[in-house]
């Protein structure tokens, strides 16, 4: 059975104008941690919403542990956690009185699925009688973390839990996800930060409120059709818009240190066509090598396939 | 000599026996693009108010675009222009409102305004929705939208605080193409960011660490220094070892 599953969702808003999902159908197997990988406002919050039944769907069908998200909302509501992408904890509580209040309404206490959450507590227990409202960001997101799990849920829903938080505070927060899996927890997690797709069992790219892709990473990876080259020269941005200006080449973009180029005749001898090009221009220190596409390479490409769902920008 | 945008000597902010900005110094040359990093609650915010005027320092000296940050505040706001994610255009007047006010803000005069804003409308494509509310347009176009109106008056440096914060990849990367273009121009680009690939896009970085400037070179130096394959990993040293998390 899948832990979760989504057939056909589709939610509009303002009376039919506005599509946020459109059509949307995967599912979460038990115990898996899967990965919803989009920007703001591809409809990843309202999909949350509507997992967690707070949400109606305008078409569609959906489950939660085997439960109708809109016939068994109440056996749903005892057997999810969630974590929304804005900080929903009661500011004025102290962190104890957070985690008593939410064990409370669950039916529970701290000490009864205190294994569960005790990684995680201990590293803000020693500001138990701190408001909530006066933590930083990464104990703010530790906090909400024990509050969605005091009840020990079956599906842990957790809404861009690393968004605008450092990178070392993300690495902690992705371990805490893997302890948590170890434990039979099955987990559907967003994020609009590529990079952490790789640490997902499975994702789901979505874009406009479509799903572009439903795989492993590295299956999306392998399946990126052409010869991916990295290119950088002395002046990257010149190099950039040399390259841009062939007519051969079919896409290039900045991607870290490197340009990240494919051509439209995919064959062999690319990156010493890539290379004359950069010399006959008169650039320097050129480096011109192929490489494995990441998670966002594929993202940018699948992107680009759907020119209707990509706004003209420029 | 070359020009320098930004000079700070020993910058420093000081809270009751807090310590927010603890004797930075560097310094920014004009043109350059600058990748301001640090972890939260490093002091980068507290930092960037006292370069933008908004903000006294306790000690040191900081001059921006030539201006003193003690008793030029007022010429400072001047020459800068400044773009958050958070806040930046208002949302309940039209694209071509928008860039009439801030114009207007900045004395930039009638005449210049409405020839600037025809060009700017046409480069941005926006021609169509120069009447819209910015409300209704999506993010990366108020993105895009808000990082022009910040170099409408042709500031001498703009700053960017997070500025491509939740976008999809393909407008990110069009977002940067602008802020190379800008630098390519003559506009000092100061920029911080949560994102490490873009701070690969800088001509230098700096990597605050607990009110302190910990590291400062070009990001292959910086990798070179540290037996980094990533700026990530760069960051991730460095910012390890920090005693203060704040928002």
């Amino acid at each position: 059975m899948a832990a979760v599953s989504l057939e056909n969702i589709t939610k509009t808003y303002d009376n039919g104008k506005v599509l946020a999902v459109d059509n949307v159908s995967f599912e979460v197997k038990e115990g898996e941690l899967f990965g919803l990988i989009g920007p703001d406002g591809a409809g990843k919050t309202s999909i949350f919403r509507i997992l967690t039944t707070v949400l109606l769907a305008d078409k569609g069908q959906a489950t939660v542990a085997g439960f109708e998200v809109v016939k068994d909302y109440r056996s749903i509501r005892s057997r999810v956690g969630y974590m929304p992408g804005k900080f929903s904890l009661y500011q004025d509580l102290t962190i104890k009185e957070n985690l008593e209040f939410f064990a409370t309404v669950f039916g529970t206490t701290i000490e009864e699925n205190y294994e569960l959450i005790k990684d995680i507590y201990d590293q803000i227990k020693p500001f138990n009688d701190r408001r909530a409202g006066k933590l930083s960001g990464g104990m703010k997101q530790k906090l909400a973390l024990c509050c969605a799990l005091i009840h020990k849920p079956e599906v842990l829903l957790l809404d861009e839990p690393t968004t605008g938080v450092d990178v070392v505070s993300r690495k902690e927060f992705w371990e805490m996800l893997k302890r948590l899996k170890k434990q039979g927890i099955t987990i559907l997690v967003s994020t609009p930060y590529m990079d952490e797709a790789n640490l997902c069992e499975r994702i789901a790219l979505i874009q406009k409120g479509k799903i572009m892709s439903v795989d492993t990473p590295g299956n999306i990876i392998n399946s990126f059709p052409t010869t991916l080259y990295a290119a950088k020269s002395a002046d990257i941005y010149q190099l950039l818009n040399d390259l841009r200006a062939n007519p051969e080449i079919e896409s290039c973009y900045a991607f870290g240190e490197f340009l990240h180029v494919t051509l439209k005749d995919n064959q062999n001898g690319g990156a010493d066509f890539l290379k004359n090009i950069a010399v006959s221009k008169g650039h320097s220190e050129i480096l011109i090598k192929t490489i494995t596409p990441g998670i966002e390479d594929s993202f940018i490409r699948l992107m680009n396939e759907r020119p209707e769902e990509v706004r003209p920008g420029n | 000599m070359e020009e320098k945008a930004i000079i700070c000597k020993e910058l420093t902010k000081q809270f009751g026996d807090f310590y927010a900005v603890n004797k930075i110094s560097f310094e920014v040359s004009k043109g350059e693009i600058f990748g301001f990093l640090g972890a939260n609650g490093a002091g980068k915010t507290t930092a960037m108010r006292i370069l933008c005027g908004l903000s006294y320092p306790s000690s040191g000296t900081a001059s921006v675009a030539g201006f003193d940050v003690y008793r030029q505040q007022e010429s400072i706001k001047k020459n800068i222009g400044y773009m958050s994610q958070k806040f930046s255009l208002y949302e309940n007047l039209t694209v071509l409102e928008n860039i009439e006010f801030f114009g207007g803000v900045y004395g930039v005069s009638r005449k210049e305004i409405k020839e600037r804003s025809n060009d700017l409308l046409e480069t941005l494509g926006l021609q169509k929705e120069s009447r819209k509310m910015v409300g209704e347009l999506p993010l990366g176009w108020k993105q895009k939208l808000a990082f022009s109106v910040a170099i409408f008056h042709r500031p001498k440096i703009v700053f960017l605080d997070e500025p491509t914060g939740g976008v999809d990849p393909v407008t990110r990367r069009q977002f940067w193409d602008m802020i190379y273009e800008a630098a390519a121009s003559g506009i000092t680009v100061f920029v911080t960011t949560h994102y490490m690939d873009e701070a690969e896009y800088c001509n230098r970085i700096s990597v605050m660490v607990d009110g302190r400037v910990e590291a400062l070179d070009t990001p292959a130096n910086l990798k070179h220094q540290f037996s980094a394959d990533t700026i990530d990993e760069v960051f991730y040293q460095l910012a390890r070892g920090a005693k203060r998390s704040a928002d």
